[in-house]
C-alpha cells in the first residue's frame, strides 16, 4: 500500500499519520501542499492540525490550496481519501463530504478520550472492525460539531454513511458522551460512494499500548488489507 | 581596520536623529534607569547617549534582560553535572538523556502581560518558550504550564483564569505540541498578579545542538519570520515594574499578539535551517527584540554587529530606529548565515512562506552599531550591554507580619470543625485539590503520539521513539510554604518535584526555575528571594539536579501588594525503560495500600487551614533532604524491581486527598478504599496535614513484604495501611478518633465537578 500524507502549512498531525501508516507496513510519503500530481498513491490522507492557521474557518483556505484540485479528482475516480480532524474539516469545505463542522457546543477546545461505536464495516477504512465494536480514541479539536440539515441527516442515516458515532463506555448515545454537540452523535461519515471518510477522533493516536489504546489500528489495518492487492 | 593594526580608542559621535526627545532625568527615569546607572552608561559611552542608545541600554539593563538584582545570588546555584551539556546563559539548558539524544528545556514567565491581557499574554508566553527551545536545534516535544490566580469567587479572577487557559491551549494546540502537565493554585495572594509560567521540552540528536552566537566575522545577520511592528515596545522594561490600577489600560500596547501559525512555520523552517548547515547561530527575538538578540549573540561570540534598521521588514510605516530596535513583535528570529549561504536561507524560508532579510553583519570591532540607511543612529560597545549591567546585592529582612503568621499557634485548628467527612469533601472540592481536568481538556495532550502519561498524573511522560527511554517532567511550588518560610518552602518545592518524578519511575536529572517575586528593592522581598535561592541550592545539591537555566520575574506587585514568593521548579527526569512507567492511581482490587514516610501534625500552610479558616499561617512542614533522597531511591528501586502497581505523592490536602485521587483515577469506574490509620495524632493532622516525604503506593498482596523490606533497607518508614476495594465500593478511611466514609459517586462528583461548576458561573460584569 502506498500512502500519501498531505502536509499543509500548519498541519501538525502529518508525522503522526505517517508513523501510523508505516506501522501497518505501508510505504508512506509526505505530499507537499503545492504538489500537483497524486500518481501512484493508493490512498491519500489529510492530517489534523491548523492548516494555514485556520484563522478564517477551519479548512476554508486549505480547500483552495494547489493539491486539493487533484485530491478532488483522485476521490472522484474512486481513490480512498481519509481525513482526520482538520482533514475532515477540509473535506467538508472542499465538498467531498456533505455538511459542516462548527464550533464545539462548549465553545472550548475539547481534548480527551471518547468512545465511539463502529456502525459500518463495509468500507475500506473499517472492514477489520466488528460492527458494534466500541473504540476508545482521543479527540482534540475546537470545531468538531457536525452540522447538517434534517434532510441530509435522514439521507446519511438511510444510506448507512455514518461510520462512527460517539457513545458512552456502554455503547449508548447520550448527550454526555457527545463531546462537541454533533448532530446524531456523528463522529465520522463517508461520501456517497464510500471511498472518502472524514472523522474527528484521531485513530493514529491509538496505535500502541503505551499511548493508552490500540483501538485506532483497525482503520490502518483495514486500508492495508483492502489496498495491498491493488496492482499499479 | 586592517589585521595587525592596533585599535585606537575613538569615541564615535552619533548625532541625534530629527525628532528625538531631549534626554532629561525624567526620561532616564521613565526608562527604568537610576541616576547612577545613567552616569555609568555615559562613562561606558564616553559621551551622552542618543535617545535610541538610551532605549537600547534601558532594555538590556532592565531586570528582565540584565538580572541586576538576581545575578549575584543565582551564582550560588549548582549548574554542573556530567550529564549537563549546556548550563545557564543560552536560550535553553541542555542535558544528555542517553542513546545519542539531548534534551533542551526551559521555563519562562509571562506574568505581567497576562495580568493585562490574559489571552495574548499567555499565548505569547508559550510562543516565546517554544522558540527558546527550537533555536537550540531541538524539536519541541512537550509543554507544561504552571499557573497561579486569586480565589475563584471573583468574576475578574475567573475571567483571567479562563482566558489564560485558552491562551496557553490555543497556542500550543495550533503549533501541535502536547501539554503533558503542570500545576495551578488559587489563593488571594495572587488576586491582582496572576502567575503564568510555561515550560517547554525539546528533543534533538546530540550533534544537532546549535547555540545562539554571532560567530564568524563577515557572516550575515538576517531577520526571519514575522514583520516588525509597534507591539510590545519596551515589554522588557514593563516586565520590570510594579503594576498599578492604571497599568491595565496604559500597558496594553506593550503586550504582544501571538500568531501560532507563523510560529509553526518558523519552527519547521528553523529546524530545516539548522540541519542545512547554512547558518552558524540563531536566536529568538524575545524580550527587547532585535536589540537583545543581536547584542547577546555578539556578546557570546566576543564579536560586534552592525545592523541597518531600514532593512528590517516592518508592519507599519514611519517606524523609528528606537521602535524597530525595541519592538517585541512575536514570531521573529535573528539568524547568522554563513557568508555566501544567504540564498539557501532565503530558499528555505520561501518554502515555508516566510520572509527573510539581510539586515547586517558580524564585525570584529566589538561594537553594537545601528544604521538607518547611511546614518549611524547608535554606536556602542556590545559587551557592556549584555555583561555590564550593574548588579546589586541588597539587604534582606523578613517582614514582621510573616514572622507572626509563621509563629501562630494552630492548636485550636486541630479540633475538627464539624463532621470530618464533610470537611474532607470541602477540601477535595477546593480548586487547589480538585481535578484540573477542566483545564487540560482544553489542551491537546496526545498530538505527536508519544505521550505516555498525560496531565493529571504525578508527572507527564513522553517516550523517545525508537528507544526504550522516556522523559518525565513536572512543575512544582507551593507558594504558601515559601511565603511562610522561603528557604524551607523552596526546598519543599524541589523535593516535591523530585518525588513526582520518581512516582512515575523517572530518575530526577536537572531543573529549570522560574523565580516569581515582588519588588526586590524592598527588603522583605529581597529576603524572600535570597532565602529561596539558598534553599534551592541546598536541595538541588542534595538531589543532584543541577539548574540549567531559568527566568526571574520580579515586580509581581500591584499597588504595593506582592504575590507569595513563587520559585517554580521545572524538573525533568529520565526513565530508562518505558516498562517502568508507573500510574498514580490504584489498578486492582485487593491490592495492598502502603504508606512510605511518616504522618505528622505539621499543619502549617496546609490547604485545610485555608479552606476551613481562610488562614495561611504556621511553620511549613519540615523537610529532611537526605531522607527525601532515600525515599526517592527506595521508590525507584521498587519500581525497577516491578513491585508496585501505583505510586502517588502526598501534597495539597494531605493523605486523605491523596488516597481519594488514587481511588478516582478512572472516573467511570473508581476503586473503593479501606484504610485504617493508627497514628497517635489528632485525626485532622493524620488526614489533612501536608507533612513531607510521603508516598502512597499500592502493590499485589504477595509483594507487600518486599515493598516494606525495600523501604526499611533505605531507612524509610513503611507500613501497610489498607486495601484497594472493589470498583464502586465505598471510600473509607479511619484514623484514631475520627473517620471518613463516603460513597464513590459523591466523592467523584466533589473531585471532578468542582472546577466545571465554578467556571460555568458566568463572568457577568467583566469583558
Amino acid at each position: 500500500m502506498r500512502v500519501g500524507v498531505v502536509t499543509f502549512p500548519g498541519s501538525n498531525c502529518d508525522y503522526d499519520l505517517y508513523k501510523a501508516a508505516q506501522q501497518v507496513g505501508a510505504d508512506v510519503e509526505f505530499i507537499w501542499h503545492r504538489q500537483k500530481s497524486l500518481d501512484g498513491y493508493d490512498v491519500v490522507m489529510l492530517p489534523g492540525g491548523f492548516s494555514y492557521g485556520d484563522y478564517l474557518r477551519a479548512g476554508a483556505i486549505a480547500r483552495i490550496s494547489p493539491v486539493m484540485e487533484d485530491i478532488v479528482g483522485f476521490a472522484e475516480n474512486g481513490g480512498p481519501v481519509l481525513g482526520i480532524c482538520n482533514g475532515f474539516q477540509i473535506l467538508c469545505e472542499a465538498g467531498l463530504l456533505p455538511g459542516a463542522l462548527i464550533r464545539n457546543v462548549s465553545l472550548r477546545f475539547e481534548s480527551r478520550d471518547v468512545h465511539m461505536l463502529v456502525e459500518q464495516t463495509e468500507t475500506p477504512f473499517t472492514s477489520e472492525y466488528q460492527k458494534g465494536q466500541i473504540l476508545r480514541i482521543p479527540i482534540a479539536h475546537g470545531e468538531g460539531n457536525y452540522e447538517a440539515d434534517g434532510q441530509l441527516l435522514e439521507q446519511l442515516e438511510a444510506e448507512g454513511r455514518i461510520v462512527f458515532r460517539y457513545v458512552n463506555r456502554g455503547g449508548e448515545m447520550t448527550e454526555e458522551a457527545n463531546p462537541n454537540g454533533s448532530r446524531n452523535s456523528i463522529a465520522g461519515l463517508t461520501n456517497e460512494s464510500g471511498n472518502v471518510l472524514g472523522m474527528m477522533p484521531h485513530p493514529e493516536r491509538a496505535m500502541e499500548e503505551i499511548l493508552g489504546s490500540v483501538d485506532g489500528m483497525g482503520v490502518f489495518l483495514s486500508l492495508a488489507a483492502n489496498l495491498s492487492t491493488v496492482v499499479l | 581596520m586592517s589585521a595587525g593594526e592596533s585599535p585606537t580608542i575613538v569615541i564615535p559621535f552619533v548625532s541625534p536623529r530629527a525628532g528625538d526627545p531631549v534626554i532629561t532625568s525624567e526620561l532616564v527615569a521613565d526608562h527604568g534607569l537610576s541616576d547612577d546607572e545613567y552616569k555609568h552608561i555615559c562613562r561606558i559611552m564616553g559621551r551622552t547617549p542618543t535617545f535610541t542608545e538610551l532605549g537600547v541600554f534601558s532594555a538590556m539593563w532592565s531586570e528582565h534582560c540584565g538580572y541586576k538584582n538576581s545575578k549575584r545570588l543565582l551564582q550560588l546555584l549548582p549548574t554542573q553535572a556530567p550529564w549537563v551539556i549546556q548550563g545557564p546563559g543560552e536560550n535553553a539548558g541542555v542535558i544528555d538523556v542517553g542513546d545519542g539524544y539531548a534534551l533542551a528545556f526551559k521555563i519562562e514567565s509571562h506574568n505581567h502581560p497576562s495580568a493585562v491581557e490574559p489571552y495574548q499574554g499567555a499565548a505569547t508566553g508559550v510562543g516565546g518558550i517554544l522558540r527558546d527551545v527550537f533555536t537550540m536545534g531541538a524539536r519541541p516535544i512537550a509543554v507544561l504550564d504552571s499557573l497561579r490566580f486569586g480565589d475563584l469567587d471573583s468574576a475578574r479572577v475567573r475571567y483571567l483564569f479562563g482566558r489564560v487557559v485558552s491562551g496557553v491551549g490555543d497556542y500550543g494546540n495550533c503549533v501541535g505540541i502536547p501539554n503533558i502537565g503542570g500545576e495551578v493554585a488559587f489563593d488571594r495572594g495572587y488576586e491582582e498578579n496572576p502567575i503564568v509560567n510555561v515550560m517547554c521540552l525539546g528533543l534533538m540528536k546530540k550533534e544537532d545542538l546549535i547555540t545562539a552566537s554571532a560567530s564568524g566575522v563577515g557572516n550575515t545577520l538576517m531577520v526571519v519570520g514575522a514583520r516588525t511592528g509597534r507591539d510590545g515596545i519596551h515589554g522588557a522594561t514593563f516586565a520590570s515594574e510594579e503594576l498599578s490600577e492604571e497599568s491595565e489600560e496604559a500597558s496594553r500596547p506593550q503586550v504582544q499578539v501571538g500568531d501560532p501559525f507563523t510560529e509553526k512555520l518558523l519552527l519547521e523552517a528553523s529546524l530545516e535551517l539548522i540541519s542545512s548547515g547554512a547558518i552558524t547561530g540563531i536566536q529568538d527575538m524575545g524580550a527587547a527584540g532585535i536589540t537583545s538578540s543581536a547584542s547577546e549573540m555578539a556578546g557570546r561570540a566576543g564579536n560586534g554587529v552592525q545592523i541597518d534598521v531600514a532593512r528590517v521588514p516592518v508592519r507599519e510605516p514611519d517606524m523609528t530606529p528606537y521602535e524597530i530596535l525595541l519592538s517585541e513583535s512575536q514570531e521573529r528570529m535573528l539568524v547568522v548565515a554563513t557568508k555566501g549561504h544567504e540564498d539557501e536561507v532565503h530558499r528555505i524560508l520561501e518554502k515555508w512562506e516566510l520572509e527573510a532579510e539581510e539586515i547586517g553583519e558580524v564585525t570584529a570591532d566589538g561594537r553594537f552599531r545601528v544604521l538607518e540607511n547611511d546614518a549611524v543612529v547608535a554606536d556602542m560597545p556590545a559587551l557592556p550591554l549584555t555583561e555590564g549591567c550593574p548588579t546589586y546585592e541588597r539587604e534582606g529582612i523578613e517582614a514582621e507580619e510573616v514572622r507572626q503568621l509563621r509563629e501562630m499557634d494552630l492548636t485550636e485548628h486541630l479540633i475538627p470543625q464539624g463532621d470530618l467527612t464533610k470537611v474532607f469533601l470541602l477540601l477535595l472540592a477546593s480548586p487547589n485539590v480538585a481535578s484540573k481536568r477542566w483545564i487540560y481538556h482544553q489542551y491537546d495532550t496526545t498530538v505527536r503520539t508519544s505521550t505516555a502519561v498525560r496531565p493529571g498524573g504525578a508527572s507527564g511522560v513522553v517516550r523517545i521513539r525508537g528507544t526504550k527511554r522516556a522523559i518525565a517532567a513536572t512543575t512544582d511550588c507551593n507558594g504558601r510554604f515559601v511565603y511562610l518560610n522561603p528557604r524551607r518552602g523552596t526546598m519543599i518545592a524541589v523535593a516535591e518535584a523530585a518525588r513526582n518524578l520518581v512516582c512515575v519511575g523517572a530518575v530526577p536529572t536537572a531543573i529549570t526555575n522560574n523565580l516569581n517575586f515582588g519588588n526586590p528593592l524592598k527588603q522583605h522581598i529581597y529576603y524572600q528571594f535570597r532565602e529561596a535561592v539558598l534553599g534551592m541550592a541546598d536541595a538541588c545539591k542534595a538531589f543532584e539536579t543541577p539548574v540549567t537555566g531559568g527566568n526571574v520575574s520580579f515586580y509581581n506587585e500591584t499597588d504595593g501588594r506582592a504575590i507569595y514568593p513563587t520559585p517554580v521548579i521545572g524538573m525533568v527526569g529520565i526513565i530508562e525503560n518505558v516498562s517502568d512507567i508507573t500510574p498514580q492511581s490504584f489498578q486492582s482490587k485487593g491490592d495492598d495500600i502502603v504508606l512510605l514516610g511518616e504522618n505528622t501534625a505539621e499543619m502549617g500552610g496546609a490547604e485545610y487551614l485555608y479552606v476551613t479558616a481562610g488562614l495561611v499561617a504556621g511553620e511549613p512542614p519540615r523537610v529532611n533532604l537526605a531522607r527525601e533522597r532515600q525515599l526517592q531511591r527506595a521508590v525507584l528501586t521498587m519500581i525497577q524491581h516491578n513491585e508496585l502497581r501505583s505510586a502517588h505523592d502526598c501534597s495539597e490536602g494531605g493523605l486523605a486527598c491523596a488516597l481519594a485521587e488514587c481511588a478516582l483515577g478512572d472516573e467511570e469506574a473508581p476503586f473503593g478504599v479501606k484504610v485504617e490509620l493508627d497514628d497517635a495524632l489528632p485525626p485532622v493532622a493524620t488526614l489533612f496535614a501536608e507533612s513531607q516525604g510521603r508516598i502512597v503506593v499500592s502493590c499485589a498482596p504477595d509483594r507487600t513484604e518486599n515493598v516494606i523490606k525495600l523501604a526499611m533497607d533505605h531507612g524509610v518508614p513503611a507500613r501497610r495501611i489498607g486495601k484497594v476495594g472493589r470498583r464502586g465500593e465505598a471510600f473509607h478511611v479511619t484514623a484514631i478518633a475520627g473517620q471518613i466514609e463516603i460513597d464513590l459517586v459523591t466523592l467523584s462528583r466533589a473531585y471532578f465537578g468542582a472546577l466545571p461548576a465554578i467556571m460555568n458561573t458566568p463572568a457577568s460584569s467583566v469583558e
